[in-house]
């Protein structure tokens, strides 16, 4: 087993446009293994963006993305499917699958890429409701029976069906109300804690910053500015992470502490 | 108990994977687990184990040890900690031993989250499905006739309002609607007509050549697509193109409540989304139909001239000669009250869009259904309504 604070995700000299206008240019990035890292940025900086290319969602204009050391690219695709199965990914609104209730939307997993009895993956279903904290009766509802801070809790749950090693979380806490959002952030540190997850975290919310990263990846001016704890935040000078980080809604989050 | 003592891994597992290792001395059962006890190798071993607890043990204690684990996971988490409580359940006293930091960690996230009981709730026998499923279908349908009447009302209501203040009427999105449902649909109702018409033709004259009678092909030709098919055809491609694209227009602008913000602008969703709409098609469509009728009929010349060799100014005669007044009559009479159960229907589904994306595609669908069945419905009930009138 790879071991804590090895780089697991690796980004490099990636370059991104739409059309004529520039996302990223040149950008780098490095996660480790085992620490929660979050990316923050102004609205329109290419956080999702990244989020996407990392995936393999989105094809980069040049650089290089490897991810367990792998670049999926150049793996063939029997290889690439069975490395995506080793990473979870919360999107913005949970894009669960509406035709099946929650339960099944956990188990898609399951049945597409394992051999389990039936019983065996209802039980799992079952618990990882209950780890991601819905109660048990939300197995057979709908998605469109659920509310957003449910349904972003049931697609945490499909995220985490196959144990990822890697958990990418795309503004896990818009939308839900603070009580909500600090649920959350507390469940993303019980399970980075029991489950020794990675998690790269896409968030505009300071108060998650705070309560849930190890490190900060800035983006901004096209590329990763900086990265560091909270503390480093606090001290840069860079005119935009000192607004974002000492502006009025950053002292009451810090006050909060 | 099957199995005491014997390692319970068969031959077809992969080396390293989940095995566990089933005995019983002096009334201890004894479980070691061994391998990768990861999700992927994790079926068999579940089994053996629900095998275990649900069979008959002849033990009073029971210890289960996790020392050969090399990987393990939520999900061997969950299968071992719900094999010892099943265990316990049996009156056993259940040891853990070998349990290292991150696996208690793990156990101890299982054990909070309880025990899952997967509950399936049967569902009602089959008969009771089907019966229900009639009356909720029957129901249903009472529910839609009454708020179409409804829908009806408030659009008749809407259309009154604008004849009273002129003013209200919205010139833009009309022309725009008698253009995307009108003029953008003349290249497919002008070709597919055209072609019906010359099938008709074809046909026609092949089956009357067999009585000597294939000059009444020209009759057959024009009495049908001015009467019925001309515009039966065109009211079907609007309803697919034009009712569908309503559902959707309107139903999009639903689920992003953007018609809770015209009402909130103080702006009538009928006004500016229904009654464009409906006038733009009840226009559109008897124009529509007009095209399409010379169409079918410029198609069946065609076939006409070169099966029968019947020259185009014989044939136009002869067309002249077959079909008076009510004959072309007839056909566009019906056409502005197909526009409007199309455009109404169309735009009520748009309408009852509820938030979800997929409902904006039921609704389509179910819109261009409904349009078609009661265009010909309705189609059925003119012909009858001619017939008794005599035209």
């Amino acid at each position: 087993m790879a071991k804590k604070g090895e780089p697991i995700i690796e980004v490099e000299g990636i370059d991104t446009r739409f059309g004529d206008h520039v996302i990223h240019e040149n950008l780098d990035l490095t996660v480790k293994r085992g620490e929660v890292i979050g990316i923050v940025g102004g609205s329109g900086t290419g956080k999702s963006v990244l989020l996407r290319t990392i995936l393999g969602l989105k094809k980069p204009d040049a650089g290089r993305v490897r991810v367990f050391g792998i670049d999926f690219t150049t793996l063939p695709e029997e290889e690439r499917r069975k490395n995506e199965q080793r990473w979870g990914v919360l999107f913005q609104d949970g894009a669960l699958f509406s035709a099946l209730t929650v339960a099944e939307n956990i188990q898609v997993p399951y049945r597409e890429h394992l051999h389990l009895s039936q019983q065996l993956m209802d039980e799992l279903a079952a618990i990882k409701i209950a780890m991601v904290g819905l109660r048990d009766t939300a197995g057979a509802l709908y998605p469109s029976e659920l509310s957003g801070g449910m349904r972003k809790r049931a697609g945490l749950a499909r995220a985490l069906a196959l144990d990822p090693e890697i958990l990418f979380l795309d503004e896990p806490t818009a939308g839900l109300d603070p009580i909500g959002a600090a649920a959350f952030d507390e469940l993303i540190n019980d399970l980075k804690e029991t489950l020794g997850l990675t998690v790269f975290l896409v968030t505009h919310d300071l108060d998650s910053l705070h309560a849930t990263c190890d490190r900060i990846a800035v983006l901004a001016e096209k590329h990763v500015i900086l990265v560091g704890t909270i503390d480093d935040m606090l001290r840069s000078s860079h005119p935009w992470i000192h607004e974002y980080f000492h502006g009025p809604r950053a002292r009451a989050a810090l006050a909060g502490k | 108990m099957a199995g005491l003592g014997q390692r319970s891994d068969k031959g077809e597992r992969p080396q390293g994977a989940a095995a566990c290792r089933i005995g019983i001395e002096n009334r201890v059962l004894r479980i070691e687990a061994t391998g990768d006890w990861s999700i992927v190798h994790l079926d068999p071993v579940d089994r053996e184990l629900r095998a275990v607890t649900s069979g008959e043990i002849e033990a009073d204690r029971a210890v289960i040890d996790f020392s050969g684990i090399s990987r393990f996971d939520t999900a061997s988490a969950t299968v071992l900690e719900r094999t010892a409580f099943f265990l316990g359940e049996r009156g056993l006293k259940v040891d853990l031993t070998g349990v290292n930091d991150a696996q208690q960690l793990l156990l101890d996230k299982i054990d909070s989250c309880g025990i899952p009981e997967p509950v399936r709730v049967p569902g009602p026998p089959l008969y009771i499905e089907i019966l229900g499923k009639i009356g909720e279908t029957t129901r249903a349908i009472g529910a839609e006739a009454r708020g179409m009447l409804g829908f009806i009302g408030g659009v008749m209501s809407a259309i009154w309002r604008t004849i009273l203040h002129p003013g209200r009427f919205r010139m833009v999105p009309f022309v725009h609607h008698m253009e995307k449902s009108g003029f953008d649909a003349l290249p497919l109702v002008c070709l597919l007509t055209f072609l019906i018409g010359a099938v008709v033709a074809q046909q026609g004259a092949v089956q009357l050549r067999t009585f000597g009678a294939e000059v009444f092909t020209v009759n057959l030709i024009a009495i049908i697509f001015l009467r019925e098919v001309g515009l039966l055809l065109t009211a079907i491609i609007v309803a697919g193109r034009s009712g569908s694209a309503f559902t959707a227009e309107i139903g999009s602008m639903k689920m992003r409540e953007e018609i809770d913000a015209m009402r909130t602008l103080g702006l009538d969703p009928m006004d500016m989304l229904v009654v464009p709409r409906v006038a733009a098609l009840m226009i559109t469509l008897p124009l529509l139909t007009f095209i399409a009728d010379i169409m079918g009929l410029i198609g069946g010349g065609l076939v006409v001239q070169v099966m029968l060799g019947m020259s185009p100014a014989v044939y136009i005669e002869r067309v002249a000669a077959a079909v008076d007044f009510w004959t072309i009559a007839v056909g566009l009479i019906k056409a502005p009250f197909m526009a409007a159960v199309i455009a109404l229907v169309g735009c009520r589904a748009g309408l009852s869009v509820t938030g979800s994306a997929e409902s904006v595609g039921s609704m389509t669908t179910s819109s261009v259904v409904r349009s078609i069945f009661l265009v010909i419905v309705l189609d059925a009930l003119f012909a009858m309504f001619f017939t008794a009138v005599g035209v």
